[in-house]
């Protein structure tokens, strides 16, 4: 079924916990290059999917194939502000960070983070400390951090949660470039859909721990979503913009659905 | 005061600091405080375990440190870390006060215990604390990047295959046989005071983790003289000294990092 | 009446330093545990530790002074309380810093003082009464003030029950609902220095935190509201200071004319007690796991 040029196939993929089913027979492959929107509403599994992909979650059933390295980029980090630590030395601990031994100065370890912090855009605060950096900043030093071991695969977990507008569209830019420019295969979560599509190949759509998966515009459809949810669903395109709307009175809502956000949000 | 009885004070002193500081900076940064007063407390009983069974008391310490370690790491699987904390301190200070009236340790004894004495050092006594002192900085230096990651993020540092749980473990580790190798000298009480105090001021005072982990030891390095130094003019004990030259280390830090942001 | 005599040794409930031991220790177990639920559902298990640590320089001052020890421990209890409220910090790693800096500039103090008693005095004892305690010794005369601090503690206490529970829970809660949360803060570090003056008197200055956060950390294991862990704590607390008045003086008559320490008997009591209220905690979750 998967064949040599896929960077990531996930194949009837389910997991659970103890009493709670997270996800069901999920099913999907990337190819290099693909930037992937997986994306669900807070609790539906998405955080789980991401770390199965990365072996830190053990899966019931299916399998998960992988053709080359990965990086990724954890849900919400909070530096502390105390650490002392700059954006570069974040940046190096990419490279060698499991490395044993003290981090003896390299030019070769140098010259690969200085080129990293300039293709994410970091040179301007690499000397300062990670604490005192914006949302925006701290996500740019850590996608450096992900990318600096050049991984065919990079997976973001709400890499875009709590960032202002304008930073948002920096970093969405930022993925599709690695993912035009180098070929890398981008999987990133996200609970609003608007600010990817714009860059967004493919989606990866999870409710109550099944997924829609396919072509953004095959997957975003009233039949397709009301299908996955098991309840009507209207999806409402204005202005460029993708609405997911639960339909019916809310006393008729099924909590599943009154937890789903209803995606309103600018793409800048 | 540097009448040859005392240089070998001097030496043991020292090579305390240096491993203090070390540790320290990485107590500092896992924000591991109350961890670091509670190992060498609750291990002081160790002393008086070991005069009862007739060993000598830098192995009661150590076999005390880590029941502690053990403890808290065991307990802070299903209770909040500090709570653990509290309840391990709790049982091996209770089980400490039975000894120390059993043991007949004269009071003299206990406030050394707990606050430190410098007096004269035998050279034998020097080589299991340098032989631990070198084991401790030789992890910290081998470890050094993992544990980094780590503190900065458990989560980061899992997808680098390095283990929360490990690193928790094996640093606390750390703590407790530095803790039980300093406090005859420092005092169970005071022997975290060395640790935090110096290091708070050094992780504010630059922004290289490397550089943070050298000015942290100098610093120890420094407060354990000067603190010797002035006890041994004053008369007062050395604990004095090492807990307030540490508190006004981290002010001055603290203070100094209010005004002038570092570039 | 052999059989009551092999628990109470002839002459327990005769003898007044028990009656004094008793009804102190009663009233420092209670109002500790009390506090201690809300201490351990704040995770200010360092903060109650630290102010009881730093309380010994009180002790060593009273000592020093030739006053009563409780005048002492509650001086500097109260003071600790506010340097640590001042520094204000709501990240918990640098409050635990913070905290651990304060403890550390206190505990030197403590150095220096027990330094000078020994000096002065000449009796070496200061540091372990002060530090392990020595509730037999502690006269009937400070029944009566201790009382009124405990009182003080309880009534504060209940006045304040509702904000503290809330800013105990969550504090930004607290705040939406038009609490105060830094006062109800201080408040806290108040009460705890109160209950830790009693405990340090009862038990010694670093062995406090045994009544402040056995008792606590064991009730809020099997209770499922806060009304119920509050009792249950308290009862905890008792029942340590009681079974650890009585063993000790029991303990006379195990090694002939030396008694074992009442703190010793009350810290593996109340180590006994929280380990039993895991293993009961642990009971109902294994049942539901297995009908899963």
């Amino acid at each position: 079924m998967s064949t040599l040029t896929e960077t990531l196939n996930v194949s009837a993929l389910s997991v659970a916990f103890p009493g709670r089913q997270v996800l069901k027979d999920v099913s999907f492959s990337l190819m290099p290059g693909e930037v992937c929107g997986l994306i669900g509403s807070n609790g539906s599994g998405k955080t789980t999917l991401l770390r199965t992909i990365l072996g830190l979650q053990a899966a019931t059933s299916g399998a998960v194939h992988l053709n080359g390295a990965v990086g990724y980029v954890p849900q919400k980090i909070a530096f502390d502000m105390d650490m002392p630590l700059r954006a570069r030395d974040v940046v190096g601990l990419g490279l060698d960070g499991n490395r044993f031994g003290l981090p003896l100065p390299s030019l070769g370890k140098r010259r690969k983070v200085e080129a990293m912090l300039r293709a994410v855009g970091a040179e301007a605060f690499a000397d300062q400390r990670v604490g005192d950096l914006s949302g925006g900043q701290q996500q740019r030093v850590l996608i450096a951090h992900a990318m600096i071991r050049r991984p065919r695969l990079l997976l973001l977990d709400e890499p875009l949660a709590n960032l202002d507008v304008r930073a948002v569209a920096d970093i969405v830019g930022l993925l599709h470039r690695f993912a035009r420019d180098e070929g890398v295969t981008v999987l990133v979560s996200a609970h609003d859909m608007n600010p990817l599509l714009g860059v967004m190949d493919r989606i990866v759509y999870l409710a109550q721990g099944r997924a829609a998966t396919g072509k953004t515009e095959e997957v975003v459809r009233t039949e397709v979503l009301s299908r996955l949810y098991g309840h009507h669903i209207d999806v409402i395109r204005v202005h460029g913009r993708v609405l997911v709307i639960a339909a019916g009175a809310a006393d008729e809502i099924p909590i599943a659905i009154e937890k789903h956000p209803v995606h309103v949000c600018e793409i800048p | 005061m540097f009448a040859s009885y005392m240089i070998n004070g001097w030496i043991m002193a020292t090579i305390i600091a240096v491993v203090a500081g070390a540790v320290g900076l990485f107590v500092v940064l896992r924000g591991m405080s109350f961890a670091a007063h509670a190992l060498p407390l609750g291990a002081f009983p160790g002393a008086a375990a070991a005069n009862l069974l007739g060993i000598s008391e830098l192995w009661g310490l150590i076999g005390f440190s880590g029941l502690g370690v053990i403890g808290i790491t065991q307990l802070a699987q299903r209770q909040r870390r500090d709570v653990a904390t509290a309840l391990m301190l709790m049982a091996l200070l209770g089980l400490g006060t039975l000894f120390l009236s059993l043991s007949g340790h004269y009071a003299q004894g206990v406030y050394a215990l707990l606050f430190g004495q410098l007096v004269s050092v035998s050279r034998a006594e020097i080589w299991p604390v340098l032989a631990l002192g070198i084991l401790i900085i030789a992890a910290l230096g081998l470890g050094f990047r993992p544990l980094l990651l780590n503190t900065l993020s458990p989560d980061l540092a899992a997808t680098h295959g390095i283990s929360a749980g490990r690193a928790d473990f094996g640093f606390l580790a750390l703590v407790g046989i530095a803790t039980a190798m300093a406090l005859p000298v420092v005092g169970a009480l005071l022997v975290f005071s060395l640790m935090i105090g110096p290091a708070a001021a050094a992780r504010s005072l630059t922004n290289r983790p490397a550089t943070a982990l050298l000015l942290s030891v100098c610093l120890a390095v420094l407060t354990v003289w000067v603190s010797i130094a002035a006890a041994y003019i004053s008369d007062w004990p050395t604990g004095f000294f090492v807990g307030t030259l540490a508190a006004l280390l981290f002010a001055v830090a603290r203070l100094s990092r209010r005004f002038h942001r570092l570039p | 009446m052999s059989f009551f005599n092999l628990i109470f040794a002839p002459g327990f409930f005769a003898s007044a330093p028990v009656q004094t031991a008793l009804v102190i220790g009663s009233a420092a177990a209670i109002v500790s545990a009390l506090i201690g639920v809300f201490t351990v559902l704040r995770g200010q298990s360092f903060a109650g530790h630290a102010l009881s640590d730093i309380s010994s320089a009180g002790g060593s001052v009273a000592f020093l002074l030739g006053i009563s020890a409780l005048w002492g421990f509650l001086g500097v209890a109260v003071l600790a309380a506010g340097a640590l409220e001042l520094a204000g910090l709501r990240r918990s790693k640098e409050r635990d810093l913070v905290t651990g800096i304060v403890l550390g500039a206190g505990l030197g103090l403590t150095a220096l003082l027990l330094h000078l008693d020994i000096g002065t005095r000449s009796s070496g004892g200061a540091a372990i009464s002060v530090m392990f305690g020595s509730i037999f010794a502690v006269p009937a005369s400070m029944i009566v003030p201790m009382l009124g601090v405990s009182g003080l503690a309880v009534l504060m206490m209940g006045l304040i029950y509702r904000p503290l529970l809330l800013t105990s829970l969550d504090p930004n809660l607290a705040s939406a609902q038009g609490v105060r949360v830094s006062s109800i803060g201080l408040l806290h570090l108040l009460i705890l220095s109160l209950a830790v003056t009693l405990s340090a008197m009862t038990i010694g200055a670093i062995l406090s935190t045994a009544l402040l956060i056995g008792p606590a950390a064991a009730a809020v294991q099997i209770a499922h509201r806060p009304g119920r862990a509050l009792l249950l704590a308290g009862l905890f607390g008792l029942i340590a200071t009681w079974g650890g008045v009585l063993l000790a003086y029991d303990s006379y008559t195990w090694t002939p004319g030396q008694a074992w320490p009442v703190s010793f008997f009350i810290t593996s009591l109340v180590s006994l007690i929280y380990v039993a209220a895991r293993l009961w905690a642990k009971r109902p979750v294994a049942r539901r796991t297995a009908e899963a």
